[in-house]
């Protein structure tokens, strides 16, 4: 981006820098440190010149916004045209709790839901099973049935708002009770806006909510891709998530490949159905976290819109350059917020969250300062949202399309973490693909080293962690109030969902789940029976176990 | 001294959830601090961890749980762990766990509880100072 001449001259300005100004000063005041470095083990150099960004090619690496390679941003205007989407994760107790939770939040501004299921129903278990027992309403909704979800979302009208569900083994089930839902509210197919999570790859190496072995969870995960292309036009099939994979130890430059890895494989086992990539890749949506190092995780944001469009015009041949966007949705890191001294994962999260935007991101999390002790309160889960109407509001960040653009850091910095990324996909590739790599252990392993260097680093405090290994003088009584979820909701729920079971026509729903078992053994694409399936009433752990027994289940590979 | 055999430690995740990063840098630090370590995987369940617990004669147990379901299934693992008369191994737990439901989970006989942000120095210190002795 600069001619030869004026790179020369800067270069020799800064040998005679270095020699004078700075050895001067140096002298007299040396760094703090010997070496400085992000997260990613990258080196950071004391000061960044064009003599950094003298490779890049402003059309071929940066152009405009809203174009190819959509460096800097997926829209022409970005937020001067509409802000992101404020979504805050939300669920916990029965239905009717996370209803009441969900109405509060919208009329507070929150612009989209987002639904965070307990695990017995993530895991495929209704509330009444013996592994759910301690468990219901716990960390999420409880959710065993159409009846559940009618609940959750009485008096929403679903036209009007998008949501965003957290699930993956379970997510054509879930899928189709909002389908369903939306039938009884008489809302047409076509204006069903939301997102299922439904990346059931990292969850073998990451997020390990695993139900059915590799292949079949993939099997479910492009059922509802194709699908929705068919039926859902509004509908976000997938949220290809780094998250998780960040959050169990990652480094960045691990989040960004594996994450863009797992999309090529949906990719591939999307094309396999005989659709073609401009006709399902624009629905693709992705998951981010927004960790620690500030600089590196805007780099990476950046980096992945980039390395997405390169992957999808030259890999996949896309034509539409909707096809080639990447559209993100990103959450503060959970796994930074520390028990300690609680008020001060607010000053975490706002940084975390400008990161983000700064990034550019679609839609963002931001957490509540007291999610390393218990789930969010009101209180808590509040300024979490005014956190982000902060910095759309006054922090003046939304002004202008990527304000860090041409930084000579932040590009140096983004074309490193996209060459880091590359070297992984290439590894990966090599090695046979996302199912082999997991087999092998190869990401779990990657991650879990990692984890360790991290803690190492954490308890050698060669990284600071305000509250916890250094500025934690004074010994603290919890400050905060905590919420704590009612210990009648399993009781509740079992309650229900036993009533529901006896008198529901069963007649009907041992028929849909004959139906299902059918379908599931002559491979077709189970959305539109599932569909009738919980539209009978038959819940989650029924389905699931007919599920269960056509192809097994996952048995955890463990690497330490 | 040279006999002694290594210090034998379960690390076990009890609970459906799988937020096994502590778990597994636990298991990590421990055995690079010379002990002998199983780790079970996710979702054990409390007569899973009773079971293994006695097939590898260990002397101590870790727990690791974040999905706030220690209240229903911590008290199951000690109860069971006293009906296998295995009351001499010592166990510990780390995870999310409120600081009234820690006190409450001690006098069923887990001697202590690791918060986040425990330095793991301080377990594998913990772990050879309290560590029962052998007969």
């Amino acid at each position: 981006m600069f001619d030869e001449k004026s790179l020369k001259t800067i270069e020799q300005e800064q040998r005679r820098w270095e020699q004078t100004t700075l050895q001067n000063w140096l002298k007299s005041s040396p760094e703090r440190k010997k070496e400085f470095q992000n997260h990613s083990d990258t080196p950071i150099k004391r000061l960044y010149t064009p003599e950094d960004a003298k490779a890049l090619d402003y059309m071929r690496d940066l152009g405009f916004p809203g174009e190819y390679p959509f460096l800097r941003g997926v829209h022409a205007t970005m937020y001067r045209g509409r802000l992101w989407t404020m979504r805050l994760f939300a669920g916990f107790g029965t239905a009717a709790d996370t209803n009441r939770r969900f109405k509060y939040l919208l009329k507070e501004g929150e612009s989209g839901l987002s639904t965070a299921f307990d695990y017995p129903t993530i895991m495929g278990y209704d509330s009444d099973h013996q592994m759910a027992r301690g468990e219901v309403g716990i960390c999420g909704v409880a959710i065993s049935s159409l009846r559940d979800m009618e609940v959750l979302f009485d008096g929403i009208p679903l036209d009007k708002v998008t949501t965003s569900m957290t699930i993956n083994g379970p997510a054509p089930m879930l899928l189709a009770m909002y389908v369903a839902v939306a039938d009884k509210q008489d809302v047409s197919r076509d204006k069903l806006g939301g997102t299922t999570q439904n990346d059931n790859l990292k969850e073998f190496f990451a997020q390990k909510l695993c139900i059915f072995p590799p292949k079949h969870s993939v099997k479910l995960t492009t059922d509802i891709i194709e699908y929705c292309a068919r039926h859902l036009p509004k509908w976000n099939p997938i949220s290809i998530s780094g998250y998780h994979i960040r959050e169990a130890g990652a480094n960045a430059v691990q989040e960004l490949a594996f994450t863009l890895y797992d999309g090529i494989s949906y990719v591939e086992s999307t094309l396999q159905r005989g659709l073609k990539v401009d006709d399902f890749a624009h629905r693709l949506s992705f998951f981010f976290a927004s960790h620690n190092d500030f600089f590196e995780e805007i780099a990476k944001f950046r980096a992945a819109r980039r390395l997405w469009a390169r992957i999808m015009k030259e890999r996949f041949h896309a034509e539409n350059p909707r096809s080639m966007w990447m559209r993100m949705h990103v959450q503060t890191s959970g796994c930074t917020l520390t028990a300690q001294q609680p008020l001060n994962n607010i000053m975490r999260t706002t940084t975390q969250a400008l990161a983000a935007v700064l990034g550019g991101t679609q839609s963002l999390h931001t957490n509540s300062f007291d999610e390393a002790l218990c789930l969010p309160s009101e209180e808590a889960v509040t300024v979490a949202l005014r956190t982000q109407q902060i910095l759309a509001n006054e922090s003046g960040v939304v002004n202008t399309v990527d304000p860090l653009g041409g930084s000579y850091y932040v590009e140096a910095l983004t074309d490193e973490m996209e060459r880091k990324a590359m070297d992984y996909i290439q590894k990966v590739d090599d090695m046979g693909g996302a199912i082999v790599a997991i087999e092998k252990g190869f990401f779990q392993k990657e991650i879990a080293d990692s984890a360790y260097k991290y803690q190492k680093e954490t308890d050698e405090k060669k990284r600071t962690i305000v509250g916890v290994n250094d500025y934690n003088t004074k010994e603290e009584e919890c400050p905060i109030e905590l919420l704590r979820i009612d210990p009648k909701v399993e009781q509740k729920q079992v309650a229900s969902l036993q009533k529901l079971k006896r008198e529901r026509n069963n007649k009907k729903v041992k028929e849909t789940l004959e139906k299902l078992h059918y379908a599931a053994q002559k491979d077709e694409n189970l959305m539109p029976t599932i569909i009738k399936t919980v539209k009978s009433y038959a819940t989650i752990g029924e389905i699931t176990e007919v599920l269960r027994q056509v192809y097994g289940e996952y048995k955890e590979l463990i690497v330490v | 001294m040279q006999n002694m055999r290594k210090i034998r430690v379960l690390i076990a995740k009890p609970g459906l959830d799988s937020h096994d990063r502590g778990a597994k840098v636990v298991a990590r630090a421990l055995r690079d601090a010379g002990m002998e370590v199983i780790y079970t995987g996710l979702r054990q369940t409390p007569e899973q961890i009773a079971e293994t617990a006695l097939q590898e004669d260990v002397d101590v147990i870790g727990l690791s749980i974040l999905s706030g379901a220690h209240k229903t299934l911590f008290p199951r693992i000690m109860e069971l762990l006293k009906q296998k008369d295995l009351t001499d191994v010592m166990v510990f737990a780390g995870g999310i766990i409120p600081e009234e439901d820690a006190s409450e989970l001690k006098k069923l006989g887990i001697k202590e509880i690791f918060g986040p942000g425990t330095p793991t120095e301080t377990i594998i210190r913990y772990v050879f100072d309290n560590v029962p002795e052998r007969t």
